[in-house]
């Protein structure tokens, strides 16, 4: 591992760790089951400057920003390091939001240049792109005959002149990672290179990579666990980065064995598919087998309750870490919370699930488990350099989680007024209610903002979604996360409900219905509504007209219950 | 060469098959996250399905923000 502390930015880490490991293999790109690439560092390294050259030549500069929107591919990572070596701010996005959404964001961003690929760009090219301030879109894998429009293609991009890497400070902005918001107010998180070399220093203790060391990368880079775990970790390290171009399930599974995988980052909703996965195998197994199965977990459970013993989960459990490669250090968790039931599932097999609580806000990850001990109810410790304090505490302890640490952001882009009420005296306000217990450890219990977490980790706030439901005949409406309007102590199963104030006159149980289901199924289905609730009351508003959410909400949980909600 | 209309039959036979749920239940035009109450990787299990019976590939860009059997079934008869 590097000694980050040297470094002004992640552009000259990245540097050191290609110079250092010039012939050791960084990345393998795996398509379904043909491996389509394995590059060295070296090898990388001279793509990347290749790109770097040509961005310089189309007048890319230090301090410029560039968006990469891809699914997880070595080309992802080779841009990403060629916008670092240009001095430049990259902009990663989230390649399944729709194109209305990526055009959204280009614009809010202000990005000069677009890597994006093919099929994305047959997409985008077809809107109205005026709103952005695109001038240089790189457009990758297009087949020969397709039409690229103002687009380069990738493999024709270069420059004249070799490129010439721009230094850059800590306290520069690296990335501007977008943790919501592409229907109402875009949250674009200026993240410096500071943030990221310090974040990288706290979490490799926990997890090292060497060369050898091989990641399996399925989880979109644009997200804060891929962007550490399957980019700048390994490549501060000396590790291998796998790429498969799918995530389905089968091939995710062979590639374990295949490339003999030391990390994957997953959200719940991968761990939970494994889970099941799993399960079913272990009920197939004849009555002698399983109970021989049942006894070797007892015996695991019981050797690793206070620490890992992956030698001995290995030994006493061989089939299931040989299905996993045999080489399987910990799966990585994270984006959203994870049931105890799942994590001591795993945690029975040896097999390590390091749980942690973290934000875009404060780079990557605030807690962690270490399993020294195993503590399946919690997000763990605060990870080195972190300052974790529960605010304005009940008498049960639970009040908002605040942190501070050199990885929290510096700002929202163009929005000082969210900014001010988001970073506190230097303490960033999480929005979540959570309570410290007496070991230390983080346990989150609720939310006080007015957003949900999906499964596969997405945040939903629903200002992001309102503007699918404008146009139907309602007075008014509102959408709410279920659990703003009536606060339960629970992280899991979280819904959106919409608030309409109807015209009595209206049929709200007939074509008002429908006309909402219509809506709905125009939002990509992680961001749909449950249900809806009908108010007779108007909605409390500000001077200026503004919807009183939080009054709006207490009125609502005050007088109603969830049995209020008709679900669509 | 199958038409339309017999792949889109085909895709609801299989589905309801996979997902244990009777094929009387399954329309053309239904969301399918909603009616077989599956996830995301379900909703890619069943594809895989998909692609071995019909004897093509799908790549995962190609059923991206799909949710519908009748869009499904469009893609895949584009690949016959």
């Amino acid at each position: 591992m590097l000694d980050l502390s040297q470094y002004e930015s992640l552009g000259a880490a990245l540097n050191a760790g290609v110079e250092r490991w010039p012939d050791e293999v960084c990345l393998i790109e795996a398509d379904r089951e043909q491996e389509r690439c394995r590059l060295t560092y070296r090898q990388f390294r001279d793509e990347a400057y290749r790109i770097a050259a040509g961005l310089e030549e189309n007048g890319f500069a230090a301090g410029d920003r560039a968006a990469i929107l891809m699914s997880n591919q070595s080309k992802w990572l080779i841009s990403a390091y060629a916008i670092f070596y240009c001095g430049g701010v990259l902009v990663p996005l989230d390649y399944k939001l729709s194109a209305a959404e990526h055009v959204a964001l280009a614009a809010h961003s202000k990005a000069s240049v677009l890597i994006v690929e093919y099929p994305i760009w047959r997409a985008l090219s077809q809107m109205d792109l005026s709103a952005t301030q695109l001038q240089t879109v790189l457009v990758t894998e297009a087949p020969a005959n397709a039409e690229v429009g103002r687009a380069i293609r990738w493999e024709e991009f270069r420059g004249e002149k070799k490129a010439e890497f721009r230094t850059r400070q800590r306290q520069d902005p690296a990335c501007i990672v977008y943790s919501s918001g592409t229907g109402g107010r875009p949250k674009g998180c200026v993240l410096t290179h500071d943030n990221y070399l310090e974040q990288c220093a706290a979490v490799t203790p926990l997890w090292p990579f060497w060369p050898g060391a091989r990641y399996l990368s399925i989880i979109p880079t644009n997200h804060a666990i891929d962007f550490m775990g399957g980019f700048i970790m390994p490549f501060t390290g000396g590790g291998t980065v796998v790429h498969l171009r799918t995530l389905r399930p089968e091939y995710i599974r062979e590639a374990f064995t295949r490339y003999k995988i030391t990390y994957m980052a997953v959200v719940p909703l991968i761990l939970k598919n494994l889970e099941r996965g799993l399960r079913e195998r272990f009920a197939a197994l004849p009555a002698a087998k399983r109970r021989v199965l049942n006894a070797l977990v007892r015996m695991n459970r019981a050797a690793t309750r206070r620490r890992p013993r992956l030698w001995l989960s290995r030994m006493l459990l061989k089939d299931i870490h040989a299905a996993f490669g045999g080489e399987l250090r910990a799966l990585l968790v994270g984006g959203a919370f994870t049931e105890p039931k799942t994590l001591e599932f795993f945690h029975d097999l040896g097999i390590q699930i390091a749980n942690g609580y973290g934000c875009t806000e404060a780079c990557t990850a605030i807690t962690v488990n270490d399993m020294r001990p195993f503590c399946p109810d919690t997000l763990g410790k605060p990870v080195a350099g972190m300052q974790v304090r529960i605010l304005n505490a009940g008498a049960d302890g639970v009040g908002e989680v605040a942190v501070r640490s050199k990885t929290v952001m510096s700002h929202y882009l163009d929005d000082p007024e969210l900014t001010a009420e988001t970073i506190v005296d230097g303490w960033l306000m999480t929005g979540d209610l959570g309570k410290i217990d007496a070991s230390g450890h983080l346990q989150l219990l609720g939310r006080k903002k007015n957003m949900i977490v999906t499964a596969e980790g997405k945040n939903i706030y629903p200002e992001d979604i309102e503007n699918v439901f404008e146009g139907l005949p309602l007075k008014e409406f509102c959408v709410f996360a279920a659990n703003y309007l009536w606060p339960q102590r629970s992280m899991t199963g979280e819904q959106l409900v919409l608030v309409a104030r109807v015209d009595p006159s209206q049929n709200p149980n007939g074509a008002m219905r429908s006309e909402l289901e219509k809506c709905n199924q125009r939002l990509v289905p992680y961001k749909r509504i449950s249900g809806y609730i009908l108010w007779d009351e108007d909605f409390p508003r500000t001077a200026s007209l503004k919807i009183k959410r939080n009054v709006l909400a207490e009125q609502i949980g005050r007088q109603v219950d969830r049995s209020a909600v008709q679900t669509l | 060469m199958k038409t339309l209309e017999q792949t889109t039959e085909e895709i609801l036979r299989l589905a309801a098959q996979h997902f244990k749920i009777p094929r009387e239940e399954l329309a053309p035009g239904d969301d399918f996250y909603k009616k077989l109450k599956i996830d995301s990787l379900r909703a890619l299990e069943l594809i895989t399905r998909l692609e071995n019976h019909f004897g093509i590939e799908l790549p995962d860009y190609e059923v991206q923000g799909v949710t519908d059997f009748r869009t499904l079934a469009s893609r895949i008869q584009s690949r016959l």
